[in-house]
Order: C-alpha cells, then sequence, then structure tokens
C-alpha cells in the first residue's frame, strides 16, 4: 500500500472539488474492495476522499412513484428496506445473495456497482492483466477462465462484473444519478453505466473523471413475481457463475438480466418476448454471439436452466 | 518404557477422567483471544522489525537481476535479505525446494527475498518497490502429460513403491464382472487459518523462533541443518496452532527468513506468510491420476484388484500414497498397486491430512461402487462380503493379523442409524420436492502408527501436576487429552493439572501428525506418571505397586496420605518416554470407519446440497468423545470439500495455482454442511499403546468424498470421476427441464 493523505468531504460540491483539484485521488465510502485493491498496489490512490458524511444515506419516494437510494445506503438497509422488499423484491434477494453480512454492513449502494472484477489474473500482480495494467496482456486468455465472461469480451479482457446488486438494477431499469466535477448533475440509465471492455479494459463504467454517484433511482414498481437466482460452488460466499434477475408477469411475459457471464450485467431487452417460449429461447437470443472459452462453456447451459429454474420458481 | 507387550490393567483403565467428553481446558484462552499464537507473542519481542517475504513470480527459471535501490530507499527499511547476500544458506532435509530461491527459481512464489521495515505497512510498501528480471525456462505444469515420464519412486512410506500378489492380470481378465476405471483429483490447499508466522529473536549465537510449526522437534533440526548452527542452539516456541493439515510439519519461508533477517537487522522480526504465498510458496496435496481395476466373480467375491497412482513433485520429491487403503481393505488373492511419480516444476508437493488415503479412498470406494452396481449387489453387502481381518497384500505366511478391525461393525451400525435400506438402488429415482436425492457410502482406513514420545511430568507441593512436552495442539485437543491421561494417572481432579505444550526445551514427543499424535503423546505422559507415581509412593512410604492413586490422595491397604505430601520438601518430577517395540510388526494396526452421506440435487442447476452425514469409527479407545468428534466432524467437513469444490487450478502455461486466496480457493461454508453425526464403536486396542488408543482426526476424512460422490450417482445417475464435482459436470446429465 502507499502511502496517501485522507480528507473527508464536507458536501457534495466540496468533494468533486477536491476531486478536480487532486489528479490521483479517489472517493471512498465503505471501502470493502479499495482497500483489498490498494494493499495489493492495483489501486494507488494518492488521496482518499471520504464521502461517508456526505447524507446520501436515505431511500426516498420519487414524484413519479419510484424509489430514489442515496449512494452511501448500505447494502444491508437496502435489502432490508420495507419498500424494497414489497416493491422490488429481485433488488432486496440480489444483495443477500451477494458477500457476507459484515460486508453487506459496510458496502454501499454506490461502492457494489463501482466494484472491480474479482479475476484472479487482475488480482495478482506478477501476472499479466489488460484491466490492472494496461497493454500487458490478458493471462486469463490462455489461462483459467472459469469464472470468466462468455459474452461480449474482447482479445484485451474477459473479466466479469461480480455484483450481484447491479443485475437486479439492470432488470430493474434503473438509473445512476451523479454530481460531476464542475458541479454539474446528470443521470446515466444503468444499461449505459457499466461498459464492455474492448481495448480499453482498464475502465469500468461510463462515469468521467471525478465524477461522483450520489444516488441510484428505481422507476415505478413494475409488479410480477421476483427472482434473483445465484449458482455458485458452494452455498454461500461466492462470486456467482451464474446468475439470473428474472421479473415474470402473470401472463408469461417478463424481463431477465444475467449475471457472472459478461463485463456488465446482461440483459438483452430483444430476447425478452422469447420468455412465453421458453429459457432456450431467451438465453439462445440473450446469448448470440457469446464466445465461450473450453473452461466456461457450462455457463450458456447454465444459463437456460437457471432462468428455467427462476421462471419455473415464479409459475410456482 | 518400552511398550512391547500388550497391555494389561493399568491405571488408565479406571476411565475416571480419560474417555469424558471433557471440554477443552484451554478453551477460555481461544475464545477471549488470550491464547499466544506466533504473531501476536508481544510479551517476548516487544518492538519487532516487520517483514514481507517477495515470491518470485515465474513458475521456472533464473533472476538475471534485481534492483534493490528503490526499496532500500523506501521508508522504514532496515534491511533487504536475499539469497545473494544472506550468507549460506542449506537445505532442509524435509524441504524438496530451498526455501530461499536465487538465482535459480523451482516454483512459482518460491521467496527470494524478505524486506525488513520497521512497520508492516512499510516493509509491504517498499516489497512492491522491488523489480526482478527473470529468465524463463520451460517447465511441465500438467501431470496428464508428465505421466507418461513418471517413474517408481525410490519407495512409498518406508516400502517398496509396488506390490503384487497371486495373478492380477489373469483373475481380471477372467473375473466375470470387472470395473476399469481412471479417477482425478486435483491439488489441494491445507488453507488453514493461521497462516504460518513467526518471531524470530536473536542472543548471541543463539536463536529462538515463536513459531506455528506441528513438529518441534523435526523443525529444530531443520533450522539447524539450513542455518548451519549446533541444534542446540536453536529454540521452538508453537504453544498454540491455528490449523496445519501437514502444512505445518516443516519449518518454511517465514521461519528461515525472520531468522536471517533478525540477523541482518539485529533485532527481532517477524513475519506472516500472505495467503497467495501460503498456496504457492508452502506445500499441498498433490493432483493425482488414479486407475482401479476390480474384478469380481457373480456373487460378489473380488478376485483381483489393482491400484494404479500417478503423482507429481519437484525433482527430489515425494509421491502421493493414494494406493495404500487398496492394500488393506479387501480381501483377494490376485491383487497389485502401482505408484508413478512425474517430475513437475510446480510448488512442492507434501503431505496433507491423511496423506495417501485422503486420494486414494476418493478412487478406490467410488470403483467398489461402481462394481456393486455391476453385481446388482448392495454397496454395503459387497464390502462386509470382502472383508478380511488379516493384511490381504502380504505376501508369505502366516497372514499379519489386524490388532482390531470392525469395519464390518461399522458399516452395519452405519447402514442401521443412516437409514440405508431406504436408499433406492435404482439411481436418479428418489425426489424429495424438486429435490434429485441419493444416499452413499464408503469404507473407510487409516493406519494407526505410533511414535516415541517424552514428556516430563512435575508435582508441587500444592498438589498440582504439571505436564510438559515438546507436543503440539493444533486445534486437536491436545491439551485435554494430556491432562485427562495426567489427571487419571496421579488420582487428581482435571483443575488440579497444568499442561505445557510446544516448546523445545521440553521433552520430545511424537509431534502432531499421521493420526499418531494422540495415541503417541499421552502414552509418553503415561510414561512420565508411571515414573512420577513411582517417586511419590518411595516418598510417602508405600510399595510403588500397591499404591493407589485418587481422589488427590495415595493409598495402600488403610494407609493414605494427600499426594501433595510428597512434594512437600520441593517438587518431585517424572520424566520418561515411551518407546514402541515391535508390536506394529506382529499386528496391523489401523482404524476403520464407514462413512453415510445424503445429498440433494438441484436438477434445474446441478447445484449439490450434502443433506445429512454420519460417520461410524472403530478408532481404539476414544479418550475424549468430544474432541474426537470435533475431528471427526472436521474431517467429514474437508471431505466434503474434496469432494464438491476443492481444487487448485494449474495455469499449464505459467505454472501456478491460480485461485491463491481464500475468496477463490472455495472451501465449505456453514452453509453447505448440514447436521453431522459421529458414532465411536466401543474399542479398547491394548496393543497399540498403554492407553489402548489409536488417532482418528485422519480417519475422519477418509471415504468421505467417496461417499458424497456416490451418493450424487445415486441421486442423479451421473458419475463423475474427475474431482472436484462441480455443477458444471453434472449439467448434462440433469433430466430435461421446460
Amino acid at each position: 500500500m502507499r502511502a496517501f493523505s485522507y480528507e473527508r468531504a464536507r458536501d457534495p460540491q466540496a468533494a468533486v472539488a477536491a476531486m478536480a483539484r487532486t489528479p490521483d485521488a479517489k472517493f471512498i465510502a465503505g471501502g470493502t474492495n479499495l482497500l483489498d485493491l490498494m494493499k495489493l498496489e492495483i489501486e494507488r490512490p494518492g488521496r482518499l476522499i471520504d464521502v461517508n458524511g456526505l447524507g446520501f444515506d436515505k431511500i426516498e419516494a420519487t414524484a413519479d412513484g419510484g424509489l430514489r437510494i442515496g449512494a452511501l445506503v448500505r447494502n444491508t438497509d437496502l435489502a432490508a428496506d420495507e419498500r424494497v422488499r414489497r416493491d422490488y423484491g429481485v433488488l432486496s434477494r440480489a444483495l443477500v445473495a451477494g458477500a457476507s453480512g459484515q460486508l453487506r454492513n459496510k458496502a454501499t449502494t454506490a461502492g457494489n456497482l463501482l466494484q472491480r472484477t474479482r479475476c484472479p489474473y487482475f488480482y495478482d500482480p506478477g501476472q499479466p492483466c489488460n484491466k490492472r495494467q494496461p497493454g500487458s496482456g490478458c493471462g486469463a486468455l490462455q489461462g483459467f477462465s472459469r469464472q470468466l465472461a462468455v459474452i461480449g469480451g474482447s482479445e484485451a479482457c474477459i473479466a466479469t462484473h461480480p455484483s450481484d446488486m447491479a443485475v437486479a438494477m439492470r432488470v430493474l431499469d434503473a438509473s445512476v444519478e451523479t454530481l460531476n466535477p464542475e458541479g454539474k448533475a446528470r443521470r446515466i440509465p444503468i444499461a449505459e453505466f457499466h461498459r464492455l471492455p474492448g481495448d480499453k479494459p482498464q475502465i469500468d463504467t461510463t462515469l468521467g473523471r471525478g465524477e461522483l454517484i450520489t444516488a441510484v433511482t428505481l422507476p415505478r414498481p413494475i409488479g410480477g413475481v421476483q427472482v434473483y437466482r445465484k449458482v455458485r460452488d458452494r452455498a454461500s460466499y461466492a462470486f456467482a457463475l451464474v446468475s439470473v434477475a428474472a421479473v415474470v408477469q402473470r401472463d408469461g411475459s417478463g424481463r431477465v438480466a444475467f449475471g457472472g457471464v459478461a463485463h456488465k450485467p446482461w440483459r438483452v431487452e430483444a430476447a425478452e418476448p422469447a420468455m412465453a417460449s421458453g429459457a432456450k429461447a431467451v438465453v439462445d437470443r440473450a446469448f448470440a454471439g457469446a464466445k465461450p472459452r473450453h473452461d466456461n462453456a457450462f455457463k450458456l447451459l447454465l444459463a437456460e436452466r437457471t432462468l428455467a429454474a427462476a421462471m419455473a420458481e415464479a409459475r410456482a | 518404557m518400552k511398550f512391547d507387550q500388550p497391555a494389561t490393567t493399568n491405571p488408565i483403565d479406571q476411565l475416571k477422567v480419560v474417555g469424558k467428553p471433557t471440554d477443552r481446558i484451554e478453551g477460555p484462552l481461544k475464545v477471549s483471544g488470550a491464547a499466544p499464537y506466533a504473531y501476536e507473542r508481544r510479551d517476548v519481542a516487544p518492538s519487532p522489525a516487520y517483514g514481507c517475504v517477495i515470491g518470485a513470480t515465474i513458475g521456472k527459471g533464473k533472476i538475471q537481476s534485481m534492483d534493490l535501490g528503490p526499496a532500500r530507499r523506501a521508508p522504514g527499511v532496515i534491511t533487504i535479505v536475499t539469497a545473494q547476500n544472506a550468507g549460506p544458506v542449506g537445505k532442509g532435509a524435509f524441504n524438496t525446494a530451498k526455501l530461499i530461491g536465487g538465482p535459480d527459481i523451482d516454483h512459482y512464489h518460491q521467496a527470494i527475498a524478505v524486506v525488513v521495515a520497521e512497520t508492516f505497512e512499510q516493509a509491504r510498501a517498499a516489497a512492491q518497490l522491488v523489480r526482478v528480471n527473470y529468465v524463463r525456462t520451460a517447465g511441465e505444469f500438467d501431470l496428464s502429460k508428465a505421466k507418461d515420464g513418471a517413474k517408481a519412486p525410490k519407495q512409498l512410506t518406508g516400502g517398496p513403491p509396488d506390490s503384487a500378489l497371486g495373478d492380477f492380470d489373469g483373475a481380471f481378465a477372467a473375473a466375470a464382472v470387472k470395473v476399469d476405471s481412471t479417477y482425478t483429483t486435483p491439488d489441494h490447499a491445507h488453507a488453514m487459518m493461521e497462516p504460518h508466522a513467526t518471531i524470530a529473536a536473536w542472543k548471541g549465537d543463539e536463536l529462538t523462533l515463536w513459531t506455528s510449526n506441528q513438529m518441534i522437534d523435526w523443525g529444530r533440526g531443520e533450522i539447524a541443518k539450513i542455518l548451519g548452527m549446533p541444534k542446540t542452539k536453536v529454540r521452538l516456541i508453537s504453544p498454540f496452532i491455528g490449523g496445519g493439515f501437514g502444512g505445518k510439519l516443516f519449518i518454511r519461508a517465514d521461519a528461515v527468513l525472520a531468522a536471517l533477517g533478525a540477523r541482518a537487522a539485529g533485532r527481532p522480526v517477524k513475519i506472516a506468510l500472505q495467503r497467495p504465498l501460503m498456496i504457492n510458496n508452502t506445500t499441498h496435496r498433490p493432483a493425482t491420476i488414479q486407475r482401479v481395476r476390480l474384478g469380481a466373480t457373480r456373487d460378489g467375491k473380488i478376485t483381483a484388484i489393482g491400484h494404479e497412482s500417478w503423482s507429481g513433485d519437484l525433482p527430489g520429491g515425494k509421491p502421493d500414497g493414494a494406493v495404500h487403503q487398496t492394500r488393506m481393505l479387501y480381501a483377494a488373492d490376485n491383487r497389485m498397486t502401482a505408484t508413478r511419480l512425474a517430475v513437475l516444476d510446480l510448488p512442492e508437493a507434501n503431505a496433507m491430512r491423511a496423506p495417501g488415503e485422503a486420494t486414494g479412498h476418493m478412487a478406490l470406494e467410488v470403483a467398489i461402487d461402481e462394481l456393486a452396481e455391476g453385481l446388482g449387489m448392495d454397496p454395503v453387502e459387497l464390502r462386509i462380503r470382502n472383508d478380511t481381518q488379516v493384511v490381504p497384500d502380504a505376501a508369505g505366511a502366516p497372514p499379519k493379523p489386524f490388532s482390531q478391525r470392525q469395519l464390518v461393525e461399522c458399516l452395519r451400525t452405519g447402514a442401521e442409524r443412516f437409514g440405508w435400506a431406504r436408499r433406492n438402488p435404482q439411481p436418479g429415482q428418489a425426489r424429495d420436492g424438486r429435490w434429485l436425492v441419493g444416499m452413499g457410502v464408503a469404507a473407510a482406513y487409516r493406519g494407526a502408527p505410533t511414535m516415541k514420545s517424552a514428556a516430563r511430568v512435575r508435582l508441587n507441593g500444592r498438589g498440582l501436576v504439571i505436564v510438559e512436552t515438546d507436543m503440539t495442539d493444533i486445534g486437536t485437543g491436545t491439551y485435554t487429552i494430556i491432562a485427562q491421561t495426567a489427571a487419571e494417572m496421579m488420582g487428581v481432579p482435571l483443575a488440579s493439572v497444568r499442561v505445557s505444550l510446544g516448546d523445545s526445551d521440553y521433552p520430545v514427543s511424537a509431534g502432531s501428525g499421521g493420526q499418531w499424535g494422540a495415541a503417541s503423546s499421552t502414552a509418553g505422559v503415561f510414561a512420565a506418571c508411571m515414573k512420577l507415581r513411582q517417586a511419590v509412593a518411595e516418598k510417602l512410604g508405600f510399595d510403588p505397586d500397591k499404591a493407589v492413586f485418587a481422589d488427590g490422595r495415595v493409598s495402600a491397604g488403610r494407609k493414605a496420605a494427600p499426594l501433595a505430601d510428597a512434594a512437600r520438601d520441593g517438587e518431585l518430577v517424572g520424566e520418561d518416554a515411551i518407546e514402541f517395540g515391535d508390536l506394529s510388526k506382529r499386528y496391523q494396526h489401523a482404524t476403520f470407519g464407514a462413512h453415510f452421506v445424503e445429498v440433494g440435487i438441484d436438477p434445474y442447476t446441478a447445484e449439490v446440497r450434502v443433506r445429512r452425514m454420519l460417520a461410524v469409527c472403530a478408532a481404539g479407545r476414544i479418550l475424549n468423545p468430544k474432541a474426537a468428534r470435533n475431528q471427526v466432524i472436521g474431517a467429514m467437513t474437508m471431505g466434503v470439500g474434496s469432494a464438491l469444490m476443492e481444487e487448485l487450478v494449474v495455469d499449464k502455461g505459467q505454472g501456478f495455482f491460480v485461485n491463491h486466496d481464500l475468496a477463490s480457493y472455495e472451501v465449505p461454508v456453514h452453509a453447505d454442511i448440514p447436521h453431522q453425526e459421529v458414532i465411536f464403536l466401543d474399542e479398547t486396542d491394548p496393543t497399540t499403546s498403554p492407553m489402548k488408543a489409536k488417532g482418528v482426526g485422519e480417519l475422519g476424512i477418509c471415504g468421505v468424498s467417496a461417499a458424497v460422490a456416490n451418493a450424487i450417482y445415486n441421486a442423479a445417475g451421473v458419475r463423475v470421476r474427475e474431482y472436484p464435482i462441480t455443477l458444471d459436470k453434472l449439467l448434462a446429465g440433469m433430466p430435461a427441464v421446460a
């Protein structure tokens, strides 16, 4: 870990201003991922700007009947919120499927969106990784890729995004609200928030430099049976091999997003009309053009069967 | 004390204290954070410097250059030790690769330097400034490729590597029902909670290491050999150990580099290996490829049994002994085993809990299940049908008997208690809601070795009995069973016994490994107590042969005196070692068990959930049923890990274990483990030791993974022979879903 300076931001404007002044600064909230990465010097901020005091810790109703979730709302509190449990069950279920109770107590909504990949090559400074060190190559392409992406990857990177929460937010059409260093607010649809690796896998999101997440908003509840099904090698405390966030309506129509398969939560809206025809039809469309590797080819069949399980659960 | 005749009645048979499910005497220390683990010895080394170990980042090759300049100039750095500046550093007899590498690199994360600084953070930050240029050379990292060049090792645990009896080829060819299956098991990490950690301090030419080590006397000798100093100048102290599983049998880089760093820094140095280094720097259980061939008559008599095993290690290393149990478990007139060792350039392979048997059962006991299916016979009955009371593999007459062998009783008791009769022999038929449900069984065998073990027992004027031995407690309950032994022998309550372990200043014990620790170390305490009883009796004027030690008193006939009176003029000391004669040559000492497992499989995703587990163990006198149960359920949990998830993944291009942290090397979590039941059969074995006990901590893992695998087959009808049985290997065989 490199030596760094630390300040507590007083208000949002001050936070983004401080960030604008310091090129190698980073925001810190829960720190559940950033601190690990700093110890390994995968992240090397010269300054940490602590945003925990900014007051983004409320969950409020929006004018259009949705919810506005403060960026600092802890995963535990979000999962337990009565409105979330009632109207956005898939989000609550996704949250409790992730990490451990201790981590969820600390991890924030914004931090969860911004957590970095768990690709083992990213975590080993002795190995090449274009995401960690652009231009160094990708160890996973010739190495162990069982956990990694089957679709949307590139020759530079086949990392996956590890979040469960983000997969549920994707299926709910959430938006990310931000404040940029010039003090301007904007709203990014979650579909556009995480990016595919392309030739710049070091960049995970479409956030601008120094841009601060202030909230995530959810549109009006869409009803339906909401299921989050996470499949992994052990029963708890592991990242998804494949996860499915599904909202199934009484008439069999619905929405679905997949986790553990791509550099971002994977949702193909054009595949969703096929839900009435069953899981295979949806997965065939959603994963058209998939490029699985030997180690992770099973994820396509697993995605299909996990979706089938979710749909069966919704019917039951 | 020489133990060369079967034990007769002795004070342990009173079972007033021994055999009771006593709580751990050191438990309060552990749960209150007061038990001093190696890295936390602030009491002995108040202002140590901190070492951060740098591991090589190539699988094989050479260091071309190393730039230490920026690291040396970094804040707080005191010194950096490398192979170049360390002075002569030897190789331990138990180490296959050197513990400090350079310029030659033998494996990934072989230690190449330790940065010593004022704080841990400074040492770690400076370590990241060290730039190393390597020249890679091609290495072999793929067992399946190296297999064909594998050679017979010089020996397999003291004997010839291969065994043969009768005419295996002929009998196998002629057999009415056959199995010929190949199984693979991956490399496994010990993944103990406490990392390898050491504080080293020099006083002149004397070195003290507060460390985490299972074998104090081995470690002391190894440090002396590696550093080129007399053994008498080395002291090892290791009273509490946060798990070892064989990974701490040997001296590792933390101890050597702490010693070298402390010498260079001129002050105590403490080092804990980073978690990734525990995986790629220390030892692991090697992967195996195993071929098992079984031939049987139609009525289920096994006529031919063959087991071949391949594993790999660095040059000069040792093979996995996966064929062990196959020489012991089932009768068959025609048999063979063969063990081959390939050269691999992966980190060093070595012992892990039940080395050999743990992997061997994963193959043999599934093959038996396959044979039962081929015969249309119940797998419990097939095992019983082929039981033997003599070692089946021993050529020549007369056959060597097992001192005790209750395998049949284990199987029958387990089958009854588990409700085995409810198992549907047709795989893939049983359902519970959406879950596919199945049951599996496996037999368990593990040797019961004993080793010389010494102890000193002191009696003071307050009537306290103090035991000192360099024996270790690696979480097994050693403190408690030693205290129970001394309390029984001296006729005092447990509260009057103090136990001090893990210090090389104490008499040399058997140490903890190979499930020899419990029986050997308590027998050493037994021997020392016999000496102390004699001293007490003489001091009080009793006939030592007639004196009865009970309730804090010594009595003979009408004469009686408080035990403490014997020490009123000064402490009395009894010191002795138990030395085992040739009883283990006259009798085969072994432990037996049967594991029963029920699993559920999600028909959509092929996720496997273990629903019930039962182990029935016959392992001599159980010194403390609570501690023994704790050992067995821990081993069962580890067996579930081997069956379902544990695998060190080899990057065959780069030559290292990729998943080198506890997030990616998955071991079972609480949610993976259901209620576990353990039954110990009544058994006393007078031929093993005066305690009539054996070990049980390794028996508990033998066969567990096979029972899980067999249950999976029974549930789903899919036979996976490549461990771990992860869902991707089952998925294609799952029923169609809408």
